[in-house]
């Protein structure tokens, strides 16, 4: 205790009555473990708000009213002005894969396997992966820019003030339509892909077609059938654009009705559609070839 | 269709003009048909509001009777539009009761609620026409979701009100709302939401941005709403002219709170400094 004379004195005023801000006093590491949880909250919230939309979809899915001429539409923007691009990418893909594997299989002279690394490499990975990568950049990102600009010109509370829900009208046709076309794209993509590598492997490595198709044949038939006629990579290859074709939907759907703050919240809205979405694709895919690993035994 | 003022008409700002806004004023007072002793079709009752820390309505109460035109005014960001969210039910108040024709919006199940939004009819600031329809399938929009009338129906259903908010159909019809002008915008926006006949018009700021030419015309279409379809009419703006022009009713919203309401003659005729500052 200091006696009443100190205070008297005055010389308590030349006493700092706050540490120098120079010297570290735990605030800065408090404000950044706020920052933290926040981050962590905001995205709790986010993933939260994912899953009611999942849910609240799924609903929508199973009961009326169902805008069938939407969902039409959906399909012809995501699925059929995608096709050409989505061939273009599986032309270079497979050409590319032919050309590498080429590379590796000379040293051994077992060039007459080409065929089954493109095969097996487009059907189960590449073909939907990269298929759903451009789709993601082209129909997601259109997707998300098309609600977000609904979203800020009130376009979609007015759908709501005239009684309609516009998870049923905006999201339900877009989701279904991704869950039908990414399967039938990749299925193209997967294609055009083996003929890239044909191509690569006639005109450039001395192969001959007959060899190279019977190569990409019996990679398919040594994963074994499903009903004595379906190839178990083709089942792979499929499930995979399927789920794929869901997440790109609802992903960019969410972004984009999550859009605010004007043209700059819309691009806002893409970015983070695009980016979530390819991520999610990517992780999905590791995750989901370790189910079908296990449930075909390969 | 355009923008103009109708031929004949006095040119705004001339002493004619004034004269026949006053006059316009008279008469649209004299055959009100709401006004006291009617029940209100839209009613606030002590409605609170915040968004996180902020107060956005601090126990907020209005109404409006049939046939009435309530302008609810105030300064930008006093929570105007937000009431209007309130009657629609995009938003829930954190205390309080929103009566559309007598019921609880906030307070009835989802399907209730979506029957009484049909009640209404809104014009949003922005238009909020649908960018990818044309001015056919905007109009219609209400009437293909709602009702089951044929096509035939619904054509002749459309050119009605695009007749009766002064565009030409033969000429709007297949544009696409990019291709209209603001005023234009406006008024197939109105036509939007007269088309399905609902007994409430929701207004938000229906005159921003637009020229005194064009204002005028949108501010006669409301009158003209009132007078030929007696319909419930509330309009969110902070154009104290337009209001005194439409309105039989006004309320000012200050900080959350309505600060004063009457008619625009009393509203002019307050002692209250702000209120004299707000209406000039």
């Amino acid at each position: 205790m200091r006696s009443n004379a100190f205070w008297r004195s005055g010389e308590h005023t030349s006493i700092p009555r706050r540490a120098p801000k120079t010297v570290p006093d735990g605030s800065a590491r408090r404000s950044a473990a706020r920052l933290a949880r926040n981050a962590v909250l905001r995205l709790a919230l986010a993933v939260e708000a994912y899953f009611r939309l999942l849910l609240r979809v799924s609903r929508a899915c199973l009961s009326r009213p169902f805008y069938g001429g939407d969902l039409v539409q959906q399909m012809d923007t995501i699925g059929v002005a995608s096709i050409f691009i989505v061939m273009l990418t599986g032309l270079f893909t497979g050409m590319v894969l032919a050309l590498q594997s080429a590379v590796e299989m000379e040293r051994f002279g077992a060039t007459v396997y080409i065929g089954r690394v493109v095969g097996a490499s487009t059907i189960r990975e590449l073909g939907p992966v990269l298929t759903a990568l451009i789709v993601t950049g082209r129909a997601g990102a259109g997707m998300a820019a098309a609600l977000g600009a609904m979203r800020v010109t009130e376009q979609v509370d007015a759908l709501r003030t005239m009684g309609v829900d516009p998870i049923r009208k905006l999201v339900v046709p877009r989701l279904l339509a991704a869950l039908v076309m990414l399967p039938v794209v990749t299925i193209i993509a997967d294609a055009v892909a083996i003929l890239g590598g044909l191509l690569v492997a006639v005109l450039t490595l001395d192969s001959t077609a007959q060899l190279y198709i019977n190569s990409v044949w019996a990679t398919l038939a040594q994963s074994g059938f499903v009903l004595t006629v379906v190839p178990i990579d083709l089942i792979q290859g499929l499930v995979k654009p399927f789920a794929f074709g869901g997440i790109i939907a609802l992903t960019s759907c969410f972004h984009g009705l999550r859009a605010e703050g004007g043209t700059e919240g819309v691009g806002r809205a893409t970015t983070r559609a695009v980016v979530t979405s390819s991520i999610l694709i990517l992780a999905v895919d590791y995750f989901l070839t370790q189910i079908l690993l296990v449930m075909f035994q390969w | 269709m355009s923008d103009r003022t109708p031929a004949g008409a006095p040119e705004p700002g001339s002493e004619a003009f004034e004269a026949e806004l006053r006059d316009e004023i008279r008469r649209e007072l004299q055959t009100h048909e709401g006004g006291a002793g009617q029940p209100n079709i839209v009613e606030l009752r002590d409605v609170w509001l915040s968004f996180g820390a902020r107060d956005v309505l601090r126990g907020v109460s209005l109404g409006v009777s049939r046939g009435g035109t309530l302008c609810i005014l105030g300064g930008s960001g006093v929570g105007k539009s937000t009431i209007l969210r309130l009657m629609l039910r995009l938003l829930l108040p954190d205390h309080g009761e929103v009566l559309i024709e007598g019921r609880d919006i906030s307070a009835v199940s989802r399907p209730e609620a979506l029957a009484l939004r049909v009640r209404m009819g809104m014009v949003f600031q922005g238009s909020a026409l649908f960018d990818s329809l044309n001015v056919f399938d905007n109009v219609a929009f209400p009437l293909y979701e709602h009702t089951k009338l044929g096509d035939d129906e619904i054509r002749e259903r459309v050119e009605e009100v695009l007749s009766f908010v002064d565009l030409d159909p033969t000429v709007v019809l297949p544009l696409l709302p990019s291709a209209l002008s603001g005023g234009m915008r406006k008024r197939v926006a109105i036509a939007r939401a007269i088309v399905h006949r609902p007994p409430i018009l929701l207004f938000d700021e229906p005159t921003s941005g637009l020229d005194p030419i064009t204002t005028r015309t949108i501010d006669e279409l409301i009158l003209k709403l009132r007078r030929e379809l007696h319909v419930c009419v509330v309009v969110v703006t902070h154009d104290v002219r337009s209001a005194s022009r439409i309105a039989t009713e006004t309320a000012l919203l200050r900080d959350g709170e309505i600060i004063f309401s009457g008619t625009p003659e009393e509203m002019h005729a307050t002692e209250d400094r702000y209120v004299r500052a707000f209406s000039g």
